[in-house]
């Protein structure tokens, strides 16, 4: 009585959703296992990473903070993912846009006005576009893999803003730390709630959301890319352009990491330094897919991995634990869905034999492979 | 074909009278179940040592399912296997191989990028390297008349070629029983000619030779026992040569056969399409450049253009239709505008509506709704989405009104393509080109592994829509059904297109001779030596 | 000019930075050969590094370290197989996934290791050979993992091109279809391939953090991971040229050292781009002539197979 996998004839609509439920379910179960195993208490250590960091409205605030940059790029990847466009280097778009928009903030330093604030959104955006449309261009022109391009130019990205706070744009007053002067207040993202960091960037992802629902359900440009991701031969016959959905998918990808970026250093972290994303650019795919490429699901599944970052500082200062155990909590998380999402196209059957499902009627079905 | 009376073999056809010892392979009750359909309901089949043995059955039939479970790549529900008396498992084809059975598939498992003698090798259980297989498959080849380069990388071979490949392979293992899965539907009929030769011999070696077909005319002429499936059932077994291809039909599928009525010769309207010196490069290695082609086609008039796949026609077709563009925009004009160098939407805009040879994946996306699919293909000619916004509503109209208008099984606008059998998927996408009451249609295989009724029923729509004026180009492997259909057919052969001749002035020998690259003309004056200098005709 | 023993230290430390891309590329070499294209090498690397490091510093044992690290590695491999051969996952997505979760593990494990010394793996000096000038040290000087890793990429193609298993794991990355209906165990060959690539990619994320810079550190193998997927597309599938490819890379990790040494006044990020910028360039040389690639590339490359199919 071994459990087999049976295709299923339509993939099932209600375990598209509820696999990620089963994910997430099977993630606390082998987080405990984890923590057991090293040494701690697992009620308490999930305790700590889960439900601590959001028992304050302080706590909730914080997630909103970390869902921000996660809901704004993981909308722009899924775009990508559903036409097969594979961008890994949102971080480095990220990053770019942080750079053009706090060079703007620098600039401007001591002249600001009220314009500088959507200048630096636009100067945000335009940068991670920049970072975007190299491997946009080096694949719809020399056909170079956009995968391995994309997280190339992350690397090169990271060590632009390495040159820039350690040499031209240091702080003079800074002593000996990498980092830029602070922005004035001009440059600064207003806060949302007061007294919390939780500022109105916030309010670009949840326009990003529904601007993406309204281009994935209603528009052609939807269809489009759905129809090259899915099926290529029969784009090309609809006359749909896969480069033109690559160029669009990065651009826009792009636009948005980069005005994550630029809410980062305008928001709460308020100067330019070595390091300003943990890795939101990356762990983005995993909301991308968490919430199955639509952007309602992104919202939620963007609170979720917002969580465990939260989660794993929770751990680190109540119990010592690295912080590395973020990382580990999202992959496993990935891991997880990508496995149960199995069961979307396929049941689990036991023992050897089908069970006599009642036969659809003939027409209905598929011809047996002659 | 050739005459049916001289598959005499002595002393082979023991199977059916003499029975001197058990049938070689004997199955009994064999039963096998996909989710949602029965694909072989309790079939028996026995198999005599030396006699060709036909089966015959529709697409669907559950032919390939049976000879599947033979073979050992599926597994059966119910049911059991005899091999020469003694009850056997066959769980792989590795157990199949063992005891002496062997197959050559349809669709050629074949390694591209490798050579003859490697897919060979690798087709033998022995472990035999590739130097030692070498001198034995020149030695199999040359006895049985299959010539082949043992060196040649397999890209590069015609599908006759391929096919004697994994002829080969098997013959190699000495098998008792072959299995030829389809075998003649991608050769022209000389090839065909000469692989029958290449049976019988083996036959008449005493091994046994299991033959799915449903052409009727090549069972009448091969074999000396027939099978004939029809819903996963064995429904008759005969002498296929005693019988009429008419009443082998009638057992096939079951109802009375209605021959369809081939239209009135059209009358010829303005050229809706001119096709003017277009060359096609294929868009990647192991495609056949088309080279020089013209065409034209007129309002009214169905033409065909035959030829053995892998020939050009999938860089003609993507050309004509937009996929890819030609060299120079003149080279193919619809009512006189150039599109050469326009895209699919453009064309559509001018009247052109495309079917493709596969459904899924090409003509339509498996993992969307009909009402989707509809858009993907109708949404320019049936506005079914403006200023970049989808108009979903109007597209489940438009998508149910193909549904009802074409009897298409469906569960309705929004059951998923890939829930639809080939022939209801291919009737829904027929319907939603011609729905869209296009000028210029451009058609390739479009009965292709389909039932007879949905086959039946798409010529209907064809013929009715070209006496209504409309233009349409037919690409297709099927002879049978371009000379049901088509007014004029023109060959294509290694990226060149011949002249599309009027039915009347052309016959299956000449075409079939076009597709096998032979000059026609020659060939007959090769009969009447002397009598007039070659390229000197009227 | 620079002088004969400027020429050395770097042809000899060319070598060994080569060595990690070596690992990691034949192993994924031999994957991609079988028709799966996994991503997560860069995580599969680290893993194996801090394994390898975390075995070497408790027991003092190189010899235990590195089968350790290669274990660790093909389970971290094995993983990605049970996703994408047995579950069908999209393999692109599971590879990323690997690769998040092998940053992660990791950090958590190596936390405890941070700042620990280790002896460098010992030099096999052959003597005379080891003398002389040059060629001595470039060619006689090193530790046992780089022989071995030329060893590895000569067994490979060895056992690609001459051998009869070889001839089936190509076979089923060029056509699963046939492969599978002719009789081989498709699913079977693909987990071998898969868990040699993650051994490799242990290994050579060992070699990292046991003899390259003897120590751990978070994320320290820096992309080399990525870019020995990059090398296994500029190679077309070849392994001479994954050998050839590797020393180009390491040649050009370690110029910004050299630069910098040699005092030339260019930025330290600047020279640490080198690597990834050479990548592109590269990848973008190979990749414009889209008909080569696709005739090297293994035709089932990351698609699923399904046997009912």
């Amino acid at each position: 009585m071994s459990p087999r996998l049976e295709p299923r004839g339509e993939p099932s609509r209600l375990l598209t959703w509820l696999s990620p439920v089963i994910a997430v379910a099977a993630t606390l179960v082998a987080g405990a296992v984890l923590f057991a195993l090293l040494g701690f208490d697992p009620a308490r250590a999930l305790w700590l990473f889960f439900i601590t960091p959001v028992s304050t409205v302080y706590g909730l605030t914080e997630l909103g903070v970390k869902a921000t940059p996660l809901c704004l790029i993981a909308v722009g990847l899924a775009l990508g993912f559903r036409a097969n466009v594979w961008n890994i280097g949102a971080e480095g778009q990220l990053t770019l846009g942080a750079v053009a928009a706090g060079g703007l903030a620098l600039a401007f330093w001591g002249d600001g006005g009220f314009w500088l604030l959507p200048l630096m959104v636009i100067g945000g955006a335009v940068g991670g576009m920049v970072w975007g449309a190299i491997p946009a261009l080096l694949r719809t022109r020399f056909n170079a893999n956009e995968i391995l391009v994309s997280l190339m130019l992350t690397y090169v990205a990271t060590l632009i803003l390495s040159y820039l706070v350690h040499g031209p744009w240091k702080d003079p007053d800074g002593f000996a730390f990498p980092e830029s002067r602070m922005f004035e207040d001009s440059a600064r993202l207003p806060d949302l709630v007061p007294g919390s960091r939780l500022h109105i960037g916030a309010l670009f992802a949840l326009a990003a959301v529904a601007g993406a629902w309204v281009l994935i359900g209603r528009t052609l440009v939807g269809f489009e890319l759905k129809v090259v991701g899915t099926a290529p031969q029969a784009a090309r016959y609809a006359g749909f352009s896969h480069n033109r959905m690559i160029w669009l998918t990065f651009l826009i990808t792009g636009a948005l990491a980069g005005i994550a970026g630029m809410a980062e250093v305008s928001g709460p972290i308020g100067l330019l330094q070595p390091q300003i994303s943990p890795g939101y650019g990356f762990t983005a795919i995993i909301v991308a897919f968490l919430g199955r490429l639509h952007p309602g699901g992104i919202l939620l599944a963007s609170l979720l991995l917002a969580l465990s970052y939260l989660g794993g500082e929770a751990v680190q200062i109540g119990m010592g634990l690295p912080l590395a155990a973020t990382g580990v909590f999202q992959g496993m998380l990935l891991f997880f869905l990508l496995a149960s999402d199995i069961l979307i196209t396929h049941r689990v059957r036991l023992g050897r034999r089908p069970a006599a499902a009642p036969a659809a009627p003939r027409a209905a079905a598929p011809e047996a492979g002659e | 074909m050739t005459d049916a009376a001289s598959t005499d073999n002595p002393g082979t056809r023991s199977g059916q009278a003499g029975r001197a010892g058990p049938p070689r392979l004997a199955l009994a009750g064999i039963t096998k179940r996909f989710p949602g359909t029965l694909a072989n309901d309790s079939v028996d089949l026995d198999l005599a040592a030396g006699e060709i043995h036909a089966l015959l059955g529709e697409n669907g039939a559950g032919k390939s399912t049976l000879v599947k479970i033979v073979y050992g790549i599926l597994e059966a529900d119910a049911g059991s296997l005899r091999w020469e008396g003694a009850p056997v498992t066959v769980a792989s084809p590795a157990d199949a191989r063992r005891l002496g059975i062997g197959m050559v598939f349809q669709h050629f498992s074949l390694f591209e990028a490798f050579t003859v003698a490697e897919n060979i090798a690798l087709g033998l259980e022995s472990g035999e390297s590739v130097a030692a297989i070498t001198p034995r498959i020149l030695e199999v080849s040359e006895r049985y008349g299959l010539a082949l380069h043992p060196d040649r990388p397999v890209h590069t071979l015609s599908v006759g070629e391929r096919q004697r490949v994994e002829i080969v392979r098997c013959l190699l293992q000495d098998p008792k029983l072959l299995i030829m899965d389809e075998p003649t539907s991608v050769l022209t009929p000389q090839e065909a000619t000469r692989l029958f030769e290449t049976l019988r011999r083996l036959a008449e070696e005493g091994r046994t030779i299991l033959y799915i077909s449903h052409k009727l005319e090549e069972i009448r002429a091969l074999c000396s026992r027939a099978t004939v499936m029809r819903g996963g059932r064995v429904v008759a077994v005969c002498d296929p040569r005693r019988e009429t291809a008419h009443g082998l039909a009638e057992m096939m599928i079951g109802r009375e056969l209605r021959i369809p009525e081939h239209k009135a010769p059209p009358e010829t309207g303005a050229a809706r399409l001119e096709v003017r010196g277009l060359s096609v490069e294929p868009d990647h290695a192991l495609g056949t450049p088309v080279r020089d082609a013209s065409l034209a086609v007129h309002a009214g008039e169905i033409v065909g253009i035959a030829g053995v796949a892998g020939n050009g026609q999938a860089e003609l077709l993507a050309a004509l239709s937009g996929e890819a563009r030609a060299p120079d925009a003149g080279m193919i004009l619809i009512d006189g505008t150039p599109v050469g160098r326009s895209g699919p939407e453009r064309r559509r805009a001018l009247g052109l509506c495309y079917v493709p040879e596969e459904r899924l994946g090409h003509g339509a996306v498996p993992t969307m709704t009909l009402a989707e699919n509809a858009i993907l293909g109708a949404a320019r000619r049936e506005g079914l989405a403006r200023h970049g916004f989808l108009r979903l509503d109007r597209a489940r109209d438009f998508a149910g009104a193909v549904i009802d208008r074409f009897r298409v099984v469906a569960r309705g606008p929004d059951a998923q393509a890939r829930s639809l059998s080939g022939g209801n998927l291919q009737r829904f996408i027929v319907g939603r080109e011609v729905a869209q009451r296009p000028s210029l249609l451009l058609c390739a295989a479009p009965t292709w592994g389909v039932d007879a009724g949905a086959a039946a029923a798409i010529h209907r729509a064809l013929i009715e829509l070209a006496n209504d004026g409309v233009a349409i180009l037919v690409v297709s492997q099927d002879l049978d059904e371009l000379f049901a259909l088509a007014d004029r057919i023109a060959v294509l052969f290694d990226g060149r297109l011949s002249e599309a001749c009027p039915l009347a002035e052309t016959d299956l020998e000449r075409i079939g001779l076009l597709m096998g690259g032979a000059d026609p003309d020659a060939a007959r004056e090769a009969l009447h030596v002397g009598e007039a200098p070659a390229g000197a005709r009227p | 000019m620079i002088g004969v023993d400027t020429l050395t230290a770097i042809l000899v430390s060319m070598i060994v930075a080569a060595t990690p891309l070596i690992y990691a590329g034949i192993g994924e070499l031999v994957v991609e050969k079988s028709g799966v294209l996994n991503l997560g090498v860069e995580g599969m690397m680290l893993v194996g590094a801090v394994a390898g490091f975390a075995v070497a510093a408790t027991t003092g044992s190189a010899f235990l370290a590195i089968p350790v690290a290669m274990m660790a590695g093909a389970a971290m491999a094995l993983v990605f197989g049970v996703l994408t051969l047995t579950l069908l996952a999209n393999q692109v997505a599971t590879g990323l996934a690997l690769t998040i979760f092998g940053i992660g593990l990791s950090s958590l494990i190596g936390k405890g290791y941070v700042g620990t010394p280790l002896d460098r793996l010992p030099r096999l000096d052959l003597p005379v050979l080891s003398d002389i000038p040059l060629i001595g040290p470039v060619l006689f000087g090193h530790d046992a993992l780089v022989y071995l890793s030329v060893a590895t990429v000569a067994a490979v193609g060895w056992f690609l091109s001459r051998t009869r298993p070889g001839l089936v794991l190509r076979a089923i990355g060029d056509n699963h279809d046939a492969a599978h209906a002719i009789g081989y165990p498709v699913i079977a060959v693909r987990y071998a391939a898969v868990a040699f690539g993650g051994a490799m990619s242990g290994l050579g994320g060992a070699y990292l953090s046991l003899a390259y810079s003897p120590m751990w550190a978070e994320n320290m193998s820096a992309g080399r991971g990525w870019i020995a997927l990059a090398l296994v597309v500029f190679a077309t599938w070849r392994p001479g040229r994954l050998l050839a490819g590797a020393y180009l890379f390491g040649g050009v990790t370690i110029a910004q050292l050299h630069v910098q040494g040699a005092g030339i006044a260019v930025p330290a990020q600047v020279m640490s781009m080198l690597p990834y910028l050479a990548t592109i360039v590269v990848l973008v040389i190979i990749s414009r002539d889209a008909a080569r690639i696709r005739l090297n590339a293994p035709a089932c490359l990351g698609k699923v197979f399904q046997a009912d199919a």
